[in-house]
């Protein structure tokens, strides 16, 4: 822990990683034959050219603060929840099953009970795993990653069968009724006279997000539950020692966490301009979350940071396909080549900077720095 | 964090640089399962390359990796300024409907399902009829009076192309047993061909001779399995006789090449409004190559180009399963 200096745990270890992702996808262009330039100025563009585009590179980055958070909460009692995909559909059935037969007279109830519902769709849908590991020893990582499957059959069943409109044939459910769709961030604008972001559908659960970022910053850092969590995930059996139950932390760390992916459903299925359950709605987001989580180095700050940059990604990279012949399968290794390096090859880059630190390092530098990654600048 | 700021100040500059990278001209955007699965994507992408090889013009074409992506991918391209914007599969329907109304100077057109509205041009096929002619071929190729069929998802219009499958096998020999079983439920009913060999074995071992596959992907394993076990099977949607030469009867095909081709051919004026492609003006076909050629004999062809004669006048008229959801001529 103290062989590296938290400015190059941070920022160095994932700024190496982008790196080496970059040089290999400049490889790969080339490899197509297309400019590495050309392509990165298309992805830029976009990401952020223009407010429409911005305004889908926010939506994004709305599902993975939700999923990275999810996957962080987990962390931090050393439990790694890669369920999150199965949990974001199961957020989706409950937030559907929330707003679409209740007919809330206003958006802003079908809001509160769209994100409970979601929530609790959610947090019920990881208990069992939650449940056989805290009790029972069974993986979590095994469990959730075989509840993915069933969320995913669970929810073609509902949308093919009793979800599914009659006559139609698209497995959906039917549009949201008018009255609880959510505004979008445009709708907002144009109250203080802005006209931005276009159609793009992000929408006021954002300001969701960054609330449940703040909320997770204060459950983690400044209350008891949060510090018996870190103490857990340091250390299970000095937690134990301490009289901290492992299984109330391994069940309410999860819950917490299954409960936060299941309301990626509020933005990615109440929150679009076309409210529906589709089929596939996660769109791969739960397990992006993992590489936000651990680019983000499991802080609220940093996974903002992060949802960000993999929002920008998403977006430039339906841009690239879009506007070129690139194979939409290269545009895909690409994205799939950042988060790889960020997210699963992130000890790869770790150990030899921290074992250059430990060889040259100066035991001045790393001290006291500060938990958030500002003021870097 | 500095590096993403950095980032995000250095995208913001290029922005300013990029922009230029699009075109007007037509755009097309495929369905799930990709612009080369062999069938329906594939058929819509032949006819846009074909505009293009005729013309020399380039269009633009996006494949969604998600259904997420429909109404993005839709406005994407409207904002660009491509004009038309054709978009293959009824799962466009709910999205186009949303965006369209947004771009008013915007032609689109939806093929395989119908949107009401100024700006859309939708295109359907009377699946009935051409599944219809190859029901006939399908009896008079028989040897066993049975012949099958596999659908890929349970949906009204995979039980339409099997309705009109069945409606033309009984009307060659109404003592045949016509043998339907759907590949599933779900969506992966489209892409699981070890299944649709599954399904033809067991049609096989129930004496059927001739099988026809209405499964996108799925049909790829019924073709294979039809030729490996030495009966005839009848290709869908684009002509696959090519597959398995002298082992595929004849394709049903869905020439959703032509109507990409015309759409792009109009260019931004294309007509809107809902055009059906029928026997009639060759929007459904049996095909008939090289490949096949001596599979059909005269007396077949005759008959089958004598019902495509009465259906184009009128004078017969094949149930549509969708009209309804009932069939005469089998049960589901």
């Amino acid at each position: 822990m103290d062989a590296m200096p938290k400015w190059a745990d941070v920022v160095l270890v994932p700024v190496v990683s982008l790196l080496l992702a970059a040089i290999i996808s400049i490889i790969v262009f080339v490899a197509v034959g297309q400019d590495p330039w050309e392509a990165l100025k298309l992805m830029s563009y976009g990401a952020v050219g223009t407010s429409d585009n911005l305004g889908y590179t926010l939506f994004y980055m709305t599902n993975f603060i939700f999923t990275g958070l999810a996957v962080a909460v987990a962390f931090h009692a050393a439990l790694f929840n890669i369920g999150g995909e199965g949990q974001v559909l199961l957020g989706g059935l409950g937030a559907t099953l929330a707003v679409l037969f209740v007919p809330w007279p206003h958006w802003t109830l079908a809001l509160l009970a769209g994100s409970v519902a979601a929530a609790l769709f959610g947090a019920l849908w990881v208990a069992i795993p939650a449940y056989l590991q805290a009790r029972r020893g069974s993986h979590i990582v095994i469990t959730t990653i075989m509840f993915n499957f069933m969320a995913s059959g669970l929810l073609i069943f509902m949308l093919a069968g009793p979800l599914k409109p009659v006559g139609e044939m698209q497995i959906a459910t039917a549009v949201f009724p008018e009255t609880v769709h959510l505004p979008s961030l445009h709708d907002i604008a144009q109250l203080f006279g802005l006209d931005t972001f276009g159609r793009s559908p992000v929408n006021i659960s954002i300001f969701l997000a960054l609330g449940a970022c703040v909320g997770v910053w204060a459950l983690i850092w400044h209350t008891r539950l949060g510090y018996q969590i870190r103490a857990f995930g340091q250390s299970e059996s000095a937690a134990r020692y301490a009289g901290i139950s492992a299984v109330n932390i391994t069940m309410i760390a999860l819950l917490i966490s299954g409960a936060l992916a299941g309301m990626m459903a509020v933005n990615n299925t109440m929150g679009i301009n076309n409210p529906q359950l589709v089929d596939n709605a996660a769109g791969g987001a739960g397990f992006i979350g993992i590489a936000v989580a651990l680019m983000g180095r499991n802080h609220p700050v940093g996974i903002v940071i992060a949802a960000l940059l993999f929002g920008a990604l998403f977006q430039g990279g339906a841009e690239l396909s879009a506007a070129t012949q690139i194979p939409v399968q290269i545009v895909v290794v690409i994205q799939a080549l950042v988060i790889m390096f960020t997210g699963a090859l992130d000890e790869m880059v770790r150990s030899p900077i921290q074992k250059m630190f430990l060889r040259y390092g100066n035991k001045g530098v790393g001290a006291p720095a500060a938990v958030l990654p500002e003021g870097e600048e | 964090m500095s590096f993403t700021t950095k980032f995000l100040g250095a995208t913001a500059a290029l922005a300013l640089t990029a922009g230029a990278a699009w075109a007007d001209g037509p755009a097309i955007i495929y369905d799930l399962g990709g612009k080369f699965d062999k069938s329906f994507n594939e058929s819509a992408y032949n006819g846009a390359q074909r505009w293009a090889e005729e013309t020399g013009e380039e269009f633009a074409e996006f494949e969604i990796t998600s259904d997420a992506q429909r109404e993005q991918a839709i406005r994407r391209f409207a904002e660009a300024g491509n004009n038309p914007i054709v978009m293959a599969g009824f799962s466009w329907g709910t999205p186009l409907e949303a965006a369209a109304a947004d771009y008013p100077d915007t032609n689109f057109v939806i093929i395989d399902a119908a949107v009401d509205a100024p700006n859309i041009r939708s295109v359907v096929f009377n699946e009935h009829e051409g599944s219809y002619l190859v029901g006939m071929l399908a009896a008079a190729a028989s040897e066993t009076d049975t012949v099958s069929f596999v659908g890929g998802m349970d949906i009204p219009l995979i039980r339409k192309f099997g309705c009109g499958y069945a409606q033309g096998v009984k009307a060659v020999n109404p003592d045949a047993t016509v043998i339907s079983n759907m590949t599933g439920t779900t969506p992966s009913a489209w892409n699981d061909p070890v299944k649709g060999s599954e399904l033809t074995l067991s049609q096989i071992s129930q004496g059927s001779d001739v099988v026809f596959a209405a499964a996108g992907g799925t049909g790829i394993g019924v073709l294979q399995t039809a030729a490996d076990e030495g009966i005839l099977s009848i290709g869908v949607d684009s002509n696959q006789n090519y597959l398995h030469s002298g082992q595929v009867l004849t394709s049903m095909v869905k020439r959703v090449d032509n109507a990409v081709y015309d759409a792009f051919a109009a260019g931004e004026n294309v007509e809107v409004g809902l055009n059906v492609m029928g026997v009639e003006n060759e929007g459904v076909a049996y095909s008939l190559d090289e490949h096949n050629e001596e599979l059909i004999t005269d007396e077949m062809k005759a008959m089958v180009e004598e019902a495509s004669a009465q259906m184009a006048s009128g004078e017969l008229e094949v149930h549509d399963y969708m009209s309804d959801e009932t069939c005469p001529a089998i049960d589901f």
